[in-house]
């Protein structure tokens, strides 16, 4: 319990130095830069699954595929293959971004794709019989009634992406894992705490922001009939 | 105004859903598609507004082929109910059966207005309104479905087993509620199920299909218990078909004695001079009061002094049926049916061997149901709501003889001999 | 990466198959015990969470930010108590785990159709042994389908457990880097991959020996 009000003091004294707030080094700018990794790399990602995960769950084409993709995703070691392409690309931002969104559109299009295929058929028969054409089945059916599932894989894509933008500090690039990572090499555990510590924040902000999201856009109708279930 | 011509379904692994079908379905009727599971029943009614597409042959809706129109187009004109409902569960009711007319661009408000009026039509309270499907029970979906359905008054309405996921009571509930929704919308149906009886009890007419999709025997109700095409049929409507057959006799023609009918205030001793074993007693206005055994009675007083047994149950010559008439007989402890006209006034009694020497002489037949009270639907035509004013669909006028939407109201107590109806199916034989 | 240098030098691994295949066991063993002790804390929780459902969305939501928070942080965390050691890896990916398990063991204990639950009541069973005769088994499927993504991901993840020097097969990777030599870091990544397919496929077949009335079936991931 001391050592654990100790931690806490650490990163407390971390982030209330004013060094911390300042420069290349300082958390304002790492951060910048974890949000912008993290947040372009989900953005192409959700463009290319959310695309890729309607098609396949409306048209029920290429199914198959879409699950042996996801599950073989989930097998890549996400430190691998980051450190893998900085050694054959070089340290530059681009190469890695582009990992990131091959990591993040699986969790994307499976969920999507289980969204849409999972809508009850006598429902989306009973679209289509009062007259819906195939876009507005998908739009104003399909999709409502997949958000709760396309939501999870957004949030599933966004944990996985944050948590590898910190890994990625390792083989050079910026973010938040550079605290960790330097604090390591230079052996001082108040810089590793208190980067995890805000890389903690990031995470739970992230979880809050997909929680609100969720109250937001989930119709009642669905989120109640799922926590009955 | 529905008109199969030579359809047929056939599928890429060499299944037959519908065999070479020629049906013509007549305008404002429930028409039943029946059959047993993989008859094609329901490939039929998904012909109609092309959620299957036929591999041949050609169905009109009105004179017009429906592959003129675009489907979406088509289906936005044509009520469809299925089974489970199939609610949008992210929707609250009031959009649900909101649906149709926003697809037709009517403008949320005009929807919505439009989608109260349909719920109260279907009996449903306006505090259900804001609910989501989930919070309502499988009857009340079910009322949602047929609600969404009439969203645009469609004059055609399509119903695939619409009432066979909810339990009996439920059930019959919702066939009455349809039946009287009917009598005020005059839409032409078309209604698949599997259950004959619902067939029987619902149908102005009734497709009788067999398995590999073809059709067995296209017919009033009344006409298919009494005339089976063949065993099949036969055997699909049930070994009692005979007994159900009395549902469409009119109890108003049954022969009725005045029997041993005596006013309550009659002394014992003229109970016993009728040399009955039973003596009916009844009350200043004629209203039936009870059965009297003639051999418990006392020595002296007036029946009003005796303990009486209950009637059972008594017919109403203004609008029940043979059946009931029978039944009534069976379960009376005089075994006499007592008969009652429009007043609840004895009209007479008659015995199981009576009624039953006069129904075998009934030939004609009129498609009246027993199931269909006239005092409930008088007691609703009134609460008509603008939703059903405006759903006057050229059905024909009440009274007009041979338009099925017309269910015979009033049996017409003391108009002598079973009222003839001529039976919708002059084109009964098609298809045959 | 230097000029000339090929993806992988097959002779680098074959000098190197003892070495890989202790690293292999390491890696399997950091990935794969977090998944036991998961199922461990998983199917009581579960059947808690089954049995009083209040205590449902709060320990779902638990279990769900845990795995929100990136392993790298979270290992430094409990570097301060357990020091360097396999512990701190395997710690957090115990508590990975539970953001799949715990649901799956809530929905596999609610597939149990309740004719099923109240004929074993009615028959006599008390109310531990209807829970492990009957229940659990039903179960399984469920069960197993959460059990197979927890151990894919978690053999995926352990690698990142190098940067405290427990990473199994990832020390290849920090390796690979530092000597900017391609070979190793291929060799174990799909490696790695390797492992987590094939432990999937041993999951998959494991499920189908124990529920043999679930053949067919397909349970789903």
């Amino acid at each position: 319990m001391n050592d654990l009000l100790n931690q806490l003091e650490l990163v407390g004294d971390w982030l209330t130095s004013s060094q911390q707030w300042r420069g290349d080094d300082g958390i304002p700018h790492r951060l910048l830069e974890h949000l912008t990794y993290s947040g372009l790399s989900l953005l192409f990602a959700a463009v290319i699954g959310l695309a890729l995960g309607l098609l396949v769950g409306h048209t029920g084409r290429g199914a198959f595929a879409v699950a042996t993709l996801a599950n073989l995703a989930r097998a890549i070691p996400t430190f691998g293959l980051v450190v893998l392409v900085v050694t054959l690309a070089g340290l530059s931002t681009t190469p890695v971004l582009v990992a990131l969104v091959a990591l993040a559109v699986p969790p994307i299009l499976i969920n999507t794709f289980e969204g849409v295929h999972g809508v009850d058929p006598d429902t989306r028969d009973a679209a289509k019989g009062m007259g819906m054409t195939g876009w507005e089945v998908l739009l104003k059916v399909e999709v409502p009634m997949a958000l709760p599932l396309i939501l999870l894989g957004l949030r599933v894509a966004a944990i996985q992406v944050v948590a590898t933008a910190t890994v990625a500090a390792y083989p050079g690039l910026g973010g938040l894992g550079r605290f960790i990572v330097d604090g390591l090499s230079r052996n001082d555990y108040e810089l590793v705490i208190g980067g995890s510590a805000v890389v903690v924040a990031l995470a739970l902000v992230v979880q809050a922001v997909f929680t609100a999201l969720r109250r937001a856009v989930v119709s009642p109708g669905l989120r109640a009939a799922a926590t009955k279930s | 105004m529905i008109k199969f011509d030579a359809v047929s379904k056939n599928y890429p692994n060499g299944t037959t859903a519908v065999d070479a079908l020629s049906l013509e379905l007549a305008e404002g009727g429930i028409t039943v598609l029946v059959g047993p599971s993989g008859c094609g029943k329901t490939t039929t009614l998904r012909m109609v507004n092309r959620m299957v597409e036929p591999s041949a042959g050609t169905v009109s809706l009105r004179g017009r082929d429906i592959r003129e129109v675009a489907a979406p187009e088509l289906r936005r004109g044509i009520g469809y109910v299925i089974q489970h409902a199939g609610l949008f569960p992210h929707r609250t009711i009031l959009d649900n059966v909101a649906t149709v007319p926003l697809l037709l661009g009517w403008g949320r408000k005009k929807a919505r207005k439009r989608a109260a009026e349909l719920l109260e039509l279907v009996g449903l309270p306006a505090t259900m309104a804001k609910r989501y499907p989930y919070q309502l029970s499988g009857g009340q979906q079910q009322r949602v479905g047929v609600a969404r359905a009439l969203g645009a008054d469609p004059p055609v309405l399509l119903m695939d087993e619409p009432f066979s996921a909810v339990d009996p009571i439920v059930r019959g509930e919702l066939q009455a509620e349809f039946l009287r929704l009917q009598k005020e919308l005059h839409k032409t149906i078309v209604f698949v199920t599997h259950d004959i009886d619902e067939a029987i009890k619902l149908g102005d007419n009734i497709a009788v299909f067999r398995t590999g999709g073809r059709l067995a025997q296209f017919d009033t109700p009344e006409r298919l218990l009494a005339h089976p095409a063949d065993d099949f049929v036969a055997g699909f409507v049930g070994q009692d078909r005979g007994i159900r057959r009395l549902s469409f006799v009119q109890a108003s023609g049954l022969p009725l004695r005045e029997g041993p009918v005596l006013p309550v205030t009659a002394s014992v001793a003229a109970a016993r001079a009728l040399d009955e074993p039973w003596v009916l007693a009844v009350d200043a206005a004629r209203r039936p009061l009870g059965w009297a055994a003639v051999a418990g009675l006392p020595v002296g007083g007036t029946l009003a002094d005796v303990q009486l047994a209950p009637l059972g149950h008594t017919f109403s010559l203004a609008g029940d049926s043979a059946r009931a008439a029978l039944d009534a007989a069976l379960l009376s402890p005089s075994r006499l049916a007592v008969g009652v006209d429009a007043e609840g006034a004895v009209a007479g009694v008659a015995d199981a061997y009576e009624l039953s020497a006069a129904m075998t002489e009934t030939t004609t037949v009129t498609p009246a149901t027993a199931d269909t009270p006239a005092t409930a639907d008088a007691a609703v035509a009134p609460g008509a709501t603008p939703g059903a004013a405006e759903a006057g669909e050229p059905a024909g006028e009440p009274g007009e003889p041979g338009e099925p939407g017309n269910r015979p109201v009033d049996g017409g107590a003391g108009a002598g001999g079973p009222r003839v109806t001529g039976p919708a199916g002059a084109k009964g034989g098609e298809g045959r | 990466m230097r000029d000339g240098e090929p993806l992988v030098r097959w002779v680098w691994i074959g000098d190197h198959l003892g070495e890989l295949a202790h690293y292999t066991g390491v890696h399997l063993r950091l990935g794969l015990l977090p998944v036991l002790f998961g199922l461990i804390i998983s199917v009581p929780l579960g059947m808690l969470c089954h049995r009083w459902r209040w205590v449902y969305p709060p320990t779902l939501t638990a279990a769900n930010v845990l795995y929100s928070i990136p392993s790298l942080a979270l290992f430094m965390i409990f570097v301060r108590y357990t020091g360097l050691t396999e512990r701190t890896v395997m710690i957090p990916l115990t508590l990975y785990t539970l953001s799949v398990l715990v649901p799956n063991v809530v929905d596999g204990l609610a597939s149990v159709p309740d004719p099923v639950r109240q004929a074993a009541t009615a028959m006599g069973f008390g109310t531990v042994r209807r829970v492990v005769q009957v229940e659990l088994p039903i179960a399984v499927p469920v069960v197993v389908a959460g059990v197979r993504v927890a151990a894919v991901s978690s053999i995926s993840l352990v690698a990142v457990g190098q940067l405290i020097g427990q990473g199994g097969l990832g020390y290849y990777i920090t390796r690979g880097l530092q000597l900017d030599f391609p070979t190793p870091i291929i060799t174990a990544t799909v490696l790695i991959m390797l492992l987590a397919l094939a432990t999937d496929a041993l999951l998959v077949l494991a499920q189908r020996l124990l529920t043999p009335w679930a053949r067919g079936k397909g349970a789903k991931a």
